[in-house]
């Protein structure tokens, strides 16, 4: 057995010391340390976005991170998203039913906080399917994934304004 | 792997490179670590991710950049000289995965897994782009197609790191191209790439620079089609040439993406397309 690391993360806001084989993808840690499984393991390999987390801000893959890249950072995941209420994406996802079996909604979920906290506007429907090419949804043909992030986008430009 | 070492500066960088000729260097990883997943892990890794020395894109005298190796596509696609001068580089850049990897991978790292399906290959060699390369000993500067030996084979010693890539100003007009076929534009693995820079002088094609990625054991630039062009005004003519010397000069194969005809044919098109569009 290898020698563990220590690591040393901010997780959704709180300061989280985590020791992991230096081998440890991000996305493992999450799952198998900290029992975090909001962010999941599709194909392991970069191809899915199922496994997609904020790092800094910026959304990556988990599963082709190393852990030990990770340390000494903020990272994000779908479990940080719902505070008191739920988030308007959260809220726009539901109401547009755009999670049927819901295995890629926590990466889209991130990948899309990212992209539209970045924007800070509201954007079109070309902007998101560019900017969400990287995850996949096999169950609903995307068109009501990219109408709620189009509906988020405009409440949160608003709120912003507001 | 029982080190992961994270070097605060580029002599640190080089000074664990010699110490250690069997660790993986790592830039973003986002091809290492799909490669790792059916392996045991290596003895040790050394992290390049954010090293300030490796990374952002620096003026050079005459017009050209210089791109430290471990800039990420991210990066470049907001950089507006890469925007300015290098379209090329910056549509190749928007097409390779998706925003993640973007975030991610990086220009040297692309250049030192060497898959001959690499996106940002192409552009460099059509760019002329020049691979700077350092050990504790000093650094040196070579040619991009010298640098690209074999089958995801590079001239690089164990001792040795890729610190950033050059390029310089295209000439005054010179028109580029970038176009990628695979089965869908983001994600997918391509079956063929173009990159093409050419200038005309007084209506004939003075210069033209074509490379091909996934068409050969590497990617590669289309030097007997470029002669069959140069001089030649752009002409269906003169496509029917450049298609006929690219027919003696590449060797695509069948593979699970695709067929060696299917690729041929395509680059065939590709080199046509962009001969007409001058």
């Amino acid at each position: 057995m290898p020698d563990a690391l220590l690591l040393h993360m901010k997780v959704n806001g709180e300061d989280v010391e985590v020791a992991a084989p230096p081998h440890f993808t991000l996305l493992e840690v999450l799952r198998y340390k900290l029992d975090l499984i909001g962010s999941k393991q599709g194909c392991d390999k970069g191809d899915c976005g199922a496994c997609t987390v904020q790092l800094d801000g910026t959304a990556r893959l988990s599963c082709l991170t190393l852990a030990a890249q990770a340390d000494g950072r903020k990272v994000r995941t779908v479990e940080g998203m719902t505070a008191a209420h739920l988030h308007p994406l959260q809220d726009c996802m539901d109401k547009q039913v755009a999670a049927q079996c819901g295995f890629c909604t926590p990466g889209i979920l991130m990948a899309a906080e990212a992209y539209l906290t970045k924007q800070a506007r509201a954007v079109s429907r070309d902007e998101v399917a560019e900017a969400m090419a990287g995850n996949l949804c096999r169950c609903t043909g995307y068109v009501k994934i990219v109408d709620a992030i189009v509906e988020a986008s405009e409440i949160m430009a608003a709120k912003e304004q507001g | 792997m029982s080190e992961f070492l994270s070097p605060k500066d580029l002599p640190a960088a080089l000074a664990a490179r010699a110490a250690h000729p069997d660790y993986i260097p790592v830039a973003g990883g986002t091809d290492y670590m799909v490669a790792s997943k059916d392996r045991l892990p290596p003895p040790g890794i050394i992290n390049l991710f954010g090293l300030g020395a490796l990374t952002g894109v620096t003026d050079l005298d005459g017009g050209g950049v210089r791109i430290g190796a471990c800039t990420t596509y991210a990066t470049l696609l907001g950089d507006a000289r890469i925007a300015n001068t290098f379209p090329l580089l910056r549509d190749a850049c928007r097409e390779v995965g998706a925003s993640q990897i973007q975030a991610r991978g990086t220009l040297g790292g692309n250049i030192a897994t060497s898959s001959p399906v690499g996106d940002s290959l192409p552009p460099l060699l059509a760019l002329d782009a020049v691979i700077c390369v350092a050990s504790s000993a000093g650094e040196r500067r070579v040619a991009y197609e010298d640098f690209l030996v074999g089958y995801r084979k590079i001239d690089l010693a164990a001792d040795e790191l890729i610190v950033a890539i050059e390029l310089p100003a295209p000439h005054v007009g010179a028109m580029q191209h970038w176009r990628k076929v695979g089965t869908r534009r983001a994600q997918s693995i391509s079956k063929v790439m173009m990159a093409a820079v050419a200038h005309l002088d007084d209506g004939r094609i003075a210069d033209i620079r074509i490379a091909l990625g996934a068409v050969a054991d590497r990617t590669v630039r289309a030097r007997a089609t470029e002669d069959a062009l140069r001089g030649s005004a752009p002409s269906e003519e003169a496509a029917k040439r450049a298609r006929e010397a690219l027919r003696g000069e590449i060797t695509p194969i069948d593979d699970l993406r695709s067929t060696a005809e299917y690729r041929l044919g395509v680059a065939e098109n590709l080199v046509r397309r962009f001969v007409l569009s001058l």
